[in-house]
């Protein structure tokens, strides 16, 4: 049984009656509406922030802009955007011009794959809750990222000056390293989904036995299918790496204010300031999106039984609903390991990327690559019973790999040993 | 009285002197191999002129973390000396916040003075008024009464517990615990309340002064006290909680900043920093002064002289503080908060109405102040930062001639630079935070 035939295949059923102006107006409307949710929730997202740190620490936090202040993020960037802009004499001026928007547009393109909700009927086409499904899927977030990176990189490198290089050395070493990691548990997924697309995944997740149309309705029954369940190692392993990309305490040792100043960020004034601030945050909400998308679901939850499965309630607000609040948990997740923790080192942090977390992400997809293949070889040598042997493969697999981590972990050479070996060189 | 021996009021001799152990340190140090060593890092750090042989090759990056930086509290600057992110050679660089304060000293009378060096360690301003207080009384020859040590005492302690929090505090913002900082502003805001509600100001209180102290304790203070001191400890509990048993906090502080008892000795650092190696040299216990014989507290110490030993000695020093100042809740004398020296100690308001000789006294100690007998004198206290000191030289008129303080942390700067060779970047601004020091002072 191939994994891909469970869903359906990542083509939104909008395209498959052909192209019309009533299409294309849908996803002209579309791309809007997700670029100004997208910077709506960044707007929200750096109020949250401001005023659960601020509850964490014995403060008000901000409360004069709007109602609770939650139009202060609106101010600042009001405020910022008629600043005044310097650049530095010693700057390459064009790619000092460039940074800002090479980071901007990776990650506005990373949320267009994200799930919000289920499917709906618009105008007489059914399409998705996404802005597009793109069969390479997860792909596109692994290459925006990457792409992202040459933003901070680029803006260190051409601001002229020391401390934004530093910063960016930092930057281009922390964000490969803990693409690995983040690459792999990602791996981790797509071995247990068998499609890149991100709505099949999601539809792996709340499959239950006959093929359906969009995700919005099916019990509690489904809970144990989230891949949070099958791969749990590689939730945690995501979720730290995908905070580490994200430059995000504790991991935020780029613009480290108290050793580097602003990092990449130090020269940079006034809009372009405020660019390289929506792009971090926009990144935090993308990142907390996929990992609904991969991990928790996406979408999917209980509907309201009492009221027509296929109906607007159902088909509309309650995937969205259900989105929205497992993204908000990720996101007072993030807000409280701001709150709590100091930093990191610069080399306790690649330590811990290469010495640590790229093995374990390694060992994990390894097991998780032998549980797929016990699973679709349908292997019975245990007494002829699948669910035994299943169980005996994982124990086992489980087992080596932990074992071969152990024996990683005592071959690592760390303090003097490390030193015995710097001076070997 | 003028004494020129460089012991502060009532000082005695512990037994097992640390100044005899010190000398053998320092006879030790000249056999040492490592003599050469730090002759090398104390040329690094006491040289003034140019950098030291400058690498041509492009290899090394030379960096200036401040005058205008986020962590080095206030104006500190400190030329480093870079290959990628390990810092090869640290020169700190003084002067940026020079205010000629002991000049001005010289220019005020004693009665002005307190008002001027109150503003030097501004973290911890009753130790500079206490040390001069000392100082000038030293000179005068005068005694002051028992309530006014007592509550001098504890004053200072209130303020060497503000001060740490301080510490807490900057030292959590540095390594990147954002809450820390406005946890220990929140316990430090209480006693700086506290201070206010005595003294009419939340800092450079000027309430300390030659013969005593400015005025009574307000009504009410030992439930006030108790009160911040309740506030404290569940403060300091929290703090503990929050960071001693952080696997990230003990990764970016144990084992960093290193130095040794000899090192220590030899840059003249003392306060925490000395106490971090092993060496427990405390002024209140060596050199008692106020009446610190006769309550009961610990001097804490630590071996490792690092970061998180710094950081733990301050956290334990809190509470240490905390109970000296429930002693004097229980333990405060009766009696007058000044002596009454009619010539030192300017009268009451309400004689000035009545009698024309409280008026003459009051105007001439308000406009030339009052004389000091010739003579020079050296008082150490301890500062929360270390031993702080005054010399100060009198000619027998109304001014001193010469006004010197000995900031500790002008003396801590020095230990810095080779507490911080070979570490990181980010250690540095972990090593600067947990050498707490306060520019002001430096920069006198």
């Amino acid at each position: 049984m191939s994994a891909l035939l469970r869903g359906p295949l990542a083509v939104d059923p909008l395209f498959l009656g052909g192209i019309d102006w009533t299409v294309f107006l849908i996803v002209v409307v579309k791309t809007i509406v997700v670029f100004a949710l997208l910077l709506l929730s960044v707007l929200f997202y750096i109020w949250f922030l401001r005023k659960v740190i601020a509850d964490m620490q014995n403060r008000v936090g901000p409360n004069n802009a709007g109602k609770f202040g939650i139009l202060q993020t609106l101010a600042d960037g009001i405020k910022l955007f008629f600043k005044e802009q310097s650049i530095p004499d010693g700057a390459e001026k064009p790619i000092f011009r460039l940074a800002p928007y090479l980071a901007l547009i990776p990650a506005f393109i990373a949320f267009s794959i994200v799930p919000i909700g289920g499917v709906v009927t618009v105008a007489g086409h059914v399409t998705y809750v996404q802005l597009v499904d793109v069969p390479i899927g997860i792909l596109v977030l692994l290459a925006m990222s990457g792409v992202g990176l040459y933003g901070v990189m680029l803006a260190g490198w051409s601001s002229g000056s020391k401390y934004p290089l530093l910063g960016s050395v930092r930057a281009s070493a922390q964000l490969l390293s803990y693409e690995a990691a983040f690459g792999l548990s990602i791996l981790a997924v797509l071995i247990q989904s068998g499609t890149l697309s991100t709505r099949a995944i999601v539809q792996h997740q709340v499959w239950s036995g006959g093929v359906v149309a969009g995700a919005q309705w099916h019990g509690w029954s489904t809970l144990g299918q989230w891949f949070i369940v099958a791969t749990p190692i590689a939730f945690v392993i995501f979720l730290v790496s995908a905070i580490a990309e994200t430059n995000h305490p504790p991991f935020d040792l780029v613009e480290a204010e108290q050793e580097l100043v602003g990092g990449f960020l130090t020269e940079y004034t006034g809009i372009r300031f405020a660019i390289f601030f929506l792009a971090e945050f926009m990144n935090v909400i993308t990142m907390s999106a996929i990992a609904v998308t991969l991990f928790l679901g996406g979408p999917a939850g209980p509907g309201l039984g009492f009221l027509a499965r296929n109906g607007w309630v159902n088909a509309w607000i309650v995937p969205v609903f259900w989105f929205m609040a497992k993204l908000l948990l990720l996101l007072f997740g993030t807000v409280w390991i701001r709150a709590s923790v100091p930093r990191l080192r610069y080399d306790q942090l690649m330590n811990f990327g290469w010495k640590y977390l790229i093995e374990l992400a390694f060992l994990w997809l390894m097991v998780t690559a032998v549980i797929r293949v016990a699973d679709d070889q349908q292997w019975d040598f245990v007494n002829g019973n699948r669910g035994l042997t299943i169980f005996v493969v994982t124990v086992a697999a489980g087992v080596g790999a932990a074992l071969v981590y152990g024996v990683l972990m005592l071959c690592i050479p760390r303090g003097d040993e490390l030193a015995s070996i710097e001076e070997w060189d | 009285m003028t004494d020129p021996t460089l012991s502060g009021p009532g000082s005695r001799a512990l037994e097992g002197s640390p100044e005899q152990i010190a000398g053998e340190l320092r006879l030790e140090r000249q056999t040492d191999e490592g003599a050469q060593e730090l002759r090398r890092t104390k040329e690094v750090v006491l040289a003034g002129g140019p950098w030291p042989e400058l690498d041509d090759q492009d290899s090394t990056m030379l960096i200036n973390m401040g005058p205008q930086h986020p962590s080095t509290h206030g104006v500190l600057r400190i030329m480093l000396e870079l290959d990628s992110e390990v810092v090869i050679q640290a020169k700190p660089v003084v002067g940026y916040l020079h205010t000629g304060m002991e000049k001005t000293g010289e220019e005020l009378t004693y009665v002005q003075g307190a008002t001027n060096v109150t503003r030097m360690d501004y973290a911890s301003p009753l130790s500079n008024e206490l040390v001069f207080s000392l100082a000038v009384e030293n000179l005068l020859g005068v005694e002051v009464p028992p309530r006014a040590m007592w509550m001098r005492m504890m004053l200072v302690e209130l303020n060497r517990i503000s001060s740490h929090l301080l510490f807490q505090a900057t030292n959590g913002m540095d390594l990147g615990a954002v809450s820390m900082m406005l946890y220990g502003w929140r316990e430090r805001e209480e006693v700086l309340r506290f201070l206010e509600r005595v003294t009419g100001l939340r800092m450079n209180h000027n309430f300390i002064r030659p013969g005593g102290l400015a005025a009574d304790l307000t009504d009410g203070w030992q439930e006030d006290v108790l009160n911040v001191c309740d506030l404290v400890e569940e403060g300091v509990q929290d703090y503990d909680d929050l960071l001693s048993g952080n696997p990230i906090w003990l990764e970016r502080t144990v084992g960093i900043g290193k130095i040794t008892t000899e090192q220590a000795l030899a840059l003249g650092a003392t306060g925490p920093i000395l106490r971090s190696t092993g060496f427990a040299w405390d002024l209140r216990k060596s050199q008692p002064y106020l009446p610190y014989d006769e309550v009961d507290f610990d001097v804490i110490y630590t071996t490792n002289g690092d970061v998180f030993d710094r950081y733990r000695i301050r956290l334990y020093e809190i509470l240490e503080s905390v109970k000296i100042v429930r002693q004097c809740v229980d333990r405060m004398p009766l009696g007058d908060y000044r002596v009454q020296d009619l010539k030192v100690t300017p009268p009451p308001r309400a004689r000035i109405d009545e009698s024309m000789e409280a008026l003459i006294h009051h105007f001439k100690l308000f406009t030339e102040g009052f004389k000091v007998p010739p003579g020079e004198t050296y008082v150490a206290v301890e500062s929360p930062r270390g031993e702080i000191g005054c010399y100060l030289v009198s000619d027998g008129s109304g001014k001193p001639v010469r006004l010197h303080i000995r900031g500790p942390s002008f003396y801590n700067l020095q230990s810095m630079a080779p507490m911080m060779e070979g570490s990181m970047v980010a250690d540095g601004v972990a090593i600067i935070s947990s050498v707490d020091p306060i520019m002001g002072e430096v920069d006198r």
